[in-house]
């Protein structure tokens, strides 16, 4: 701390500077000042809330007054577990996030390795930006374009009649959602594949090949083990916004397509039985939890 | 390396999923043009008539209103709670360091439907009444992580020499902060300011259980598209919409990869 800059300042600054040295000596307080605001932000509201989801699950409402009554049951859990109807529409969210997940993961990796490995700086740049802008454009836009697209006079099956081939009609199917969320969550799977295939030094091909490896040995010894941690990073967004959705299976799905979020919604909305919606929450969030878990192990965050 | 014939092969599918990304996009917005009130293809003719009924929709200017208001307050917040988060995760070492950036991203990594009910249960614990603040709290949890995860890119890209060089020549903690890294961070605060604006702006699933009886934007073209009424005043706005998105975001993404020696000048 020199002198003649102590000079220069004003009685305030001083005081500024003297907190200044405060906070430099207790690197603590500092630290504190910065993290108190944001964690206490997620521990007080985030956290919080969802402690009161977890609790809530098991929770009842009164089937008179529909009051929430604060008893500990597993009353909601047992409906769950026993019924059909809600074991189909849990397999149906999962075995579509699923679907979904592995149509971006190969519909993604060539573009990645492309952006990465073979376009220029410049090609590799607009690319980037191109492949990202759909994530910023309107979700419900992009979700609306396909109904439009699926429905009987629309774009499709124009596109099919034109070529002499009968009407798709898959409207409103498990397919079109299938599709649908696919054609949503890609860019998600890009980006982070992008990041990983970058990280692999170019000498590390270069080695395999000299060792004698063909492109596909090289392939699956070398670029996929390496790339595995985007993979995973990238299948975190496709796979978990996939089972928080509900508004493509009202959109593109109709009736009889129902997901977790729906019966969610409904149970929130219409039916005011939120300890029911908070039992079924907690499938999707206990299969994430795990999920983000072990994708933290094997390095998947630095990816996202 | 890849032969020639793997090198095309790449390029013709990286093209095609761009059209599959686009071809979409693109039909909306031809869509939002259409003359008549049927949604079938191939539209019969070109009109701007829409544009007009939209602009004067009551229903449609309240939504709009709700949603830069939200926007611009869970924007600010989320500035100011995600860069000081990231400044303390990249300057000091603490007891559950690790634990921050996975605590900032699961509001965007747990289903959305998570997010969305956690908060609805919580606010009704509390009788907390749905209304502007809950949708702000809402969009704020879930934007946090955008301007943290720029903020933090961009300080480990800093040198540190500077932030030394700064104090040696005799500056405070706070001239430091104000005159060498506030600058250096400005590109990247202002890059995470534009995508959790867009975010916030476009967010469905959280804001559908933290909005009452109130709409944002997004929900007012939801309820519209569900009870298929008033589809040509939807594709006006969507297209409306996405095209006012376009320019910030393609400028956030230059803002953020920028190299720290640009930012600084």
């Amino acid at each position: 701390m020199s002198q003649g800059a102590a000079i220069d300042h004003a009685p305030p600054a001083r005081l500024g500077r003297r907190l200044s040295a405060m906070l430099w000596r207790r690197p603590r307080w500092a630290a504190a000042a910065l993290l108190v605001p944001p964690m206490g932000w997620f521990v007080l509201i985030y956290l919080a809330a969802l402690v009161t989801l977890f609790v809530a699950a098991f929770w009842q409402v009164d089937d008179f007054t529909g009051e929430i009554i604060h008893r500990w049951t597993l009353r909601n859990f047992e409906t769950l577990a026993t019924s059909p109807t809600y074991r189909t529409i849990a397999l149906r969210t999962v075995g579509i996030a699923a679907a979904v997940t592995v149509t971006d993961i190969v519909l993604a990796f060539p573009c990645a390795y492309f952006m990465a490995r073979i376009a220029g700086p410049k090609l590799r740049a607009t690319l980037f930006t191109l492949m990202l802008l759909p994530i910023w454009l309107s979700y419900i836009a992009r979700v609306y374009a396909w109904r439009l697209i699926l429905a009987h006079d629309g774009v499709l099956n124009w596109a099919l009649g034109e070529v002499g081939l009968p009407p798709a009609n898959i409207g409103y199917t498990n397919i079109a959602m299938w599709l649908v969320f696919s054609y949503i969550w890609l860019p998600f799977m890009i980006t982070p594949i992008y990041a990983a295939i970058e990280r692999v030094p170019g000498s590390l091909f270069e080695a395999s090949a000299d060792l004698g490896a063909r492109g596909l040995r090289t392939f699956t010894k070398v670029t996929l083990p390496l790339v595995v941690p985007g993979i995973i990073a990238g299948s975190i967004f496709t796979f978990s916004l996939t089972l928080g959705d509900y508004i493509t299976p009202v959109l593109i799905g109709g009736t009889g397509s129902s997901f977790i979020g729906n019966v969610v919604y409904a149970n929130v909305g219409i039916a005011n039985d939120i300890p029911f919606a908070a039992a079924f929450a907690t499938i999707p969030a206990v299969v994430m939890l795990i999920y983000l878990s072990i994708a933290r192990r094997l390095g998947a965050f630095e990816m996202l | 390396m890849e032969s020639r014939l793997t090198r095309w092969l790449l390029g013709i599918w990286t093209f095609l999923v761009l059209l599959f990304l686009f071809v979409p996009v693109a039909i909306i917005v031809v869509y939002a043009f259409n003359s008549s009130n049927i949604q079938s293809w191939p539209i019969p003719g070109l009109s701007l008539k829409w544009f007009g009924s939209t602009w004067h929709n009551q229903e449609v200017r309240t939504a709009l209103w709700l949603s830069i208001k939200a926007a611009l307050l869970a924007t600010t917040l989320s500035v100011l709670l995600g860069s000081a988060a990231a400044l303390a995760v990249h300057r000091f070492r603490f007891f559950g360091r690790d634990a921050v950036s996975f605590i900032v991203v699961l509001p965007i990594a747990l289903p959305g439907v998570i997010t969305g009910i956690a908060l609805n249960s919580f606010f009704g614990f509390w009788h907390f009444g749905l209304s502007y603040w809950t949708i702000v709290i809402g969009h704020t949890t879930f934007c946090i992580v955008i301007v943290y995860n720029n903020v933090i890119a961009r300080l480990r890209r800093i040198p540190g020499s500077l932030r030394d060089a700064s104090m040696d020549l005799g500056a405070d903690g706070f001239a430091t902060f104000r005159r060498i890294t506030l600058p250096m961070l400005s590109t990247a605060l202002l890059s995470g300011a534009l995508l959790a604006f867009a975010l916030s702006l476009d967010e469905v699933i959280v804001t559908t259980f933290t909005a009452g009886a109130q709409n944002t934007l997004p929900l007012w073209i939801f309820g519209a598209i569900r009870l298929g009424q008033r589809l040509p005043e939807v594709n006006v706005v969507v297209t409306v919409v996405m095209l006012a998105t376009v320019i910030p975001v393609i400028l956030a993404y230059r803002l953020m990869n920028q190299t720290a020696a640009d930012s600084g000048k």
